[in-house]
């Protein structure tokens, strides 16, 4: 149990408190939920934010549909365990041109399957607040985001004219058509992540876990080939070794590392003496220097 | 040497790992300081001596430090932190950024904002959630205008603790001399600034000294390193027995037998049983039931997210607070503030604002600049407007009532912002000094309060309208309903009826042409008070003569009597016959009875003309209500 001054409580309450301001204050708010660790860790929050009232909003997958089968496996598992409203977004256009991150490389797969996909998503339902899982911690241009980032009506982010974020007072305003992304998790650090996993018991996809799994090395990643739709290159072999995988995203992309670590115990335990962050495992970020910026601007989450 | 402090120690298992890491305190502070004074730099090696730094950050370090970097050869540490590629290519830090590091003793967020003059909004955003700010000053500049100017911002910020960083010693050959004097001179100016303690330190953000390690090359210099200064420093001020502050976000009503109030604690503490205050209402309860983090719990105290549930049903919604009976907060729409304006509009004294605090909202207007603060000198300054990146002290006076603390008092309960009307841009950020006793308001109002002044405060645009129609026709029922809303929309209103006019001021009338003439003159001057009082005054009289009505909107200015003309047929009005009248009048009982046997002279020119058969109520005054927005009356 742990004590009310405890750092973990302290981001607990700051992130209930921002989940509590958007259900307050916006008319048809939404959490996209991505299936990793950081959205179990919100998915928690917003039950506990709302205990003994279920979350006043729906939750949003977008689909890239190159995902791992067990992430839409845990997915389904949860929305059925924990009754929340769950809408699937696919960009239907993406999947007739045959948009792949094979053919088309992970910019352009990820541009159209993930990012217009999202906004196709929010401007199809009309939400005009979205929460997100993002960390300052993650990544050089994320440490600058605001945890109530205005987006105008092309969901544009403009990072030169942010609303300036005083104390835990949230401008909540917004025109029709604009509206806001919302990041509960800003303060938390990757290590307070898992630390909460452990401390609360969170489910997670077990992909996080090491296992036994049959992957093949490609540009130096180790990717799990998850289904039929990967076809092996002529000098490259599938072999069994024992890994995980950090982040999860879409299987091609999201590369796993090799690794005996089990448990949560082990995962932390790894992670404290790791010597590469986070995103590396994650291809999009290395296409160039400011790329995730870029994106962010065109409303890549 | 800092080395590896959040690292697992060998034999240690994560969990009692994990359990000291969770014992640690947490210490926000800022950096701030003018540009290039190296405060990224400082962050850069605050990080990279605690190892924070991962290995793959610095191989992308390397590589940006070839294409951006300003040291040469050597990697650029400003680099790590200068996120947005806007800033590399200007070569400036321009938004805020948090960093964290921890140590085996504390663990830090770091606000890191931007030196350049336009940016001072960030610095304000970043010192309103940390406890102590590095100011670093370059020895090769001494103090300047914006050392100056953050260490102001800090102070209104209620910011208790400087750290005064010296750096770039490395370029006065770490000269004690330069070093004294400015810390001198930053004494002199901060005295003012009230600050519980200042701690000067003599450092090289470049080449470490002093930052985490003690330096070879200040022999001099025996006072703690910047890292050690931070781990020690105490900030945490007397927050044992601060009364309860409980501002209410959310109402949580799942179903019929559960009403639970959610927010934070903002200061205090709260215990199952306690006694407690609606702040707005005066009214008392007691707490029933805590609901934190998912459960439920005896107790809880500041910080805390919780779900309060009452023993009684009273009237609670967001924006009231629930606070401690002995120990009350103001609740007032008059008070005296610290203003930054952020806005490239600049702050005007009359124009209206949306105020908002942690849960509540309402309108506001500044309704005197007091003075401008410069900065340079720290004295008053008469001024007509606030620019962006001034700082001043105004009245302000909300549309309703809001609850409050003085922010010396209480960070929490004692801020706001204000919000443009149009853009929705966060324009300004206030810190309430005190409320104004309505006495000293009315002595500053006292030369020019007039209609103008008055309406401005209620932001509407007083109004006449003039309800003219047969009896039973649904003047009252549509001017009740009319009311309901505009109230509800916070305007301020006020209804004249026919009947209860009658009963009072008009007690001595009879239903003569002569007594109804007078009866008409007698409400338009009354009317017309009600219009320089500021109000939306709706008037509901048969008024049946075309003059009379013509004689009351000469009474009025431009624009301040609207007719509406309830238009419902004679027989209508006879077959409703609410209070039995026409069939009395029909009878003969009554005389001199409009439309019986007295006429209705039917408006020419009404403004508005509403024709009742077949729509109800609700819908005529809907559309009065629109009709009114449109023009811009409320
Ligand atoms: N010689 C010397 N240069 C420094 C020191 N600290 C920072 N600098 C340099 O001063 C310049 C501005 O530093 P930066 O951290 O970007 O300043 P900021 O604008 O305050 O963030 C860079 O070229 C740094 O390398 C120092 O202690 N000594």
């Amino acid at each position: 149990m742990l004590s009310r001054e405890s750092h973990l409580r302290r981001l607990e309450a700051e992130s209930i408190h921002i989940f509590r301001e958007v259900a307050a204050t916006f008319s048809n708010p939404v959490m996209l939920y991505s299936i990793g660790k950081d959205s179990s860790v919100m998915l928690r929050l917003a039950m506990k934010a709302f205990y003994p009232a279920k979350p006043p909003f729906p939750f949003l997958h977008v689909d890239t549909t190159w995902k791992f089968r067990e992430m839409i496996e845990f997915r389904d598992r949860m929305a059925s365990e924990l009754g929340f409203g769950l809408l699937v977004h696919i960009n239907e256009d993406g999947v007739r041109d045959g948009i792949n991150p094979f053919d088309h490389g992970s910019n352009t797969h990820t541009h159209i399957m993930k990012t217009l996909a999202l906004r196709q998503a929010l401007d199809e339902h009309g939400f005009d607040a979205a929460f997100g899982g993002a960390r300052r911690d993650e990544e050089k241009s994320r440490a600058k985001e605001r945890i109530f980032s205005f987006r105008n009506a092309n969901h544009g982010w403009d990072p030169k004219n942010q609303r300036p974020e005083m104390w835990k007072i949230y401008n909540t305003r917004v025109a029709k058509g604009e509206s806001i992304r919302v990041f509960p998790l800003s303060n938390w650090t990757e290590l307070d992540v898992w630390q909460y996993i452990m401390l609360e018991d969170i489910p997670i996809v077990p992909l996080y876990f090491a296992k036994k799994r049959t992957v093949v090395e490609r540009d130096g990643m180790l990717v799990l080939k998850d289904d039929e739709r990967m076809t092996l290159l002529a000098n490259e072999e599938m072999e069994e070794r024992r890994v995980r995988f950090r982040t999860l995203g879409c299987y091609p992309l999201t590369g796993a590392i090799e690794s005996d670590a089990d448990t949560l115990d082990g995962i932390v335990s790894e992670m404290l003496t790791a010597k590469t962050s986070e995103r590396q495992g994650r291809a999009i970020d290395r296409d160039e220097a400011g790329s995730m910026e870029k994106k962010k601007r065109e409303g890549y989450f | 040497m800092a080395a590896h402090h959040d690292r697992k120690q060998s034999g240690e298992t994560v969990r009692d790992f994990l359990k000291s890491q969770e014992e640690k305190s947490t210490l926000r502070f800022l950096t701030c300081g003018s540009v290039d004074d190296g405060k990224s730099t400082l962050i850069g090696r605050l990080l990279y001596d605690t190892k924070l730094i991962f290995e793959d950050q610095l191989a992308s370090l390397e590589a940006d430090s070839r294409k951006h970097g300003t040291t040469g050869k050597e990697v650029d540490l400003a680099l790590l932190v200068d996120g947005l590629e806007a800033e590399r290519e200007q070569g400036i830090t321009i938004d805020v950024a948090y960093r964290f590091f921890a140590t085996p003793s504390r663990r830090f967020i770091v606000a890191d904002t931007p030196g350049h003059e336009q940016y001072t909004r960030n610095m304000a955003t970043g010192a309103s959630t940390a406890d102590l700010a590095i100011v670093l000053v370059d020895a090769c500049q001494g103090i300047l205008t914006q050392t100056r100017r953050h260490s102001f911002i800090a102070s209104s910020l209620g910011i208790r603790h400087i750290i005064l960083a010296v750096n770039k010693m490395d370029l006065v050959d770490f000269d004690q001399a330069v070093f004294e004097e400015i810390e001198a001179g930053y004494r002199e100016f901060a005295e003012e600034l009230e600050f519980a303690s200042v701690s000067a330190i003599p450092i090289s953000a470049r080449h470490g000294d002093n930052v985490t390690t003690p330096s070879v090359n200040m022999d001099w210099y025996h006072g703690p390193s910047l890292l050690s200064k931070l781990e020690t420093v105490e900030v945490s001020a007397d927050e044992a027995g601060q009364p309860l502050r409980f501002p209410v976000q959310i109402v949580s009503r799942p179903n019929s037998d559960f009403r639970g109030f959610s927010g934070t604690i903002a200061s205090g503490h709260a215990a199952v049983g306690d006694n407690v205050i609606v702040a707005k209402s005066g009214k008392p309860a007691k707490i029933a039931k805590i609901i934190a983090h998912g459960e439920e719990t005896e107790s809880a105290a500041k910080g805390d997210a919780v779900t309060l549930v009452l023993d009684s049903d009273i009237e609670v919604s967001r924006g009231n607070m629930l606070v401690s009976p002995d120990n009350r907060p103001d609740v007032a729409d008059q008070f005296m503030a610290n203003v930054v304006w952020f806005d490239e509009q600049a702050l005007l004294p009359g124009r209206s604002y949306i105020l908002r605090t942690e849960c509540d909202q309402s309108n506001a207007t500044v309704t005197e600049l007091k003075y401008r603060v410069d900065i340079n000198s720290f004295s008053h300054e008469a001024a007509k407007s606030l620019e962006m990146n001034e700082i001043g002290v105004c009245n302000i006076s909300t549309q309703s009532p809001i609850v409050f603390d003085g922010y010396a008092e209480n960070r929490n309960t004692g801020a706001f912002i204000l919000i443009d009307r149009i853009t929705n841009a966060t324009a300004g950020a206030g810190m309430i000094v005190h409320p104004l006793r309505r006495a000293s308001n009315v002595h500053w109002q006292a030369l020019d309060v007039n209609k103008h002044a008055r309406s401005e405060l209620k932001q509407q645009k007083p109004v006449v309208l003039w309800f003219t129609g047969l009896s039973g026709s649904g003047k009252s029922t549509i001017a009740n309903l009319l009311e309901k809303k505009l109230h509800v929309a916070n305007r301020h209103t006020t209804i004249l009826d026919g009947d209860n006019v009658r009963h009072g001021l008009n007690r001595d009338l009879g239903f003569t042409d002569e007594d109804r003439v007078e009866n008409i003159r007698r409400v338009g001057e009354v009317a017309k008070l009600m219009v320089d009082a500021g109000l939306i005054a709706i008037v509901s009289f048969i008024s049946p003569f075309r003059a009379e009505r013509r004689m009351v909107r000469e009474m009025l200015g431009e624009g301040e009597f609207v007719e509406v003309f309830i238009d419902t047929p004679f027989e209508e009005c006879v077959k409703r016959d609410p209070k039995g009248l026409y069939a009395r009048a029909i009878k003969g009982e009554i005389k001199n009875f409009t439309g019986v046997d007295s006429p209705y002279e039917i408006p020419e020119r009404a403004d508005l003309h509403l024709k009742t058969l077949n729509r109800s109520p609700e819908e005529l005054a809907d559309e009065l209500e629109a009709w009114l927005k449109e023009r811009g009356y409320c």
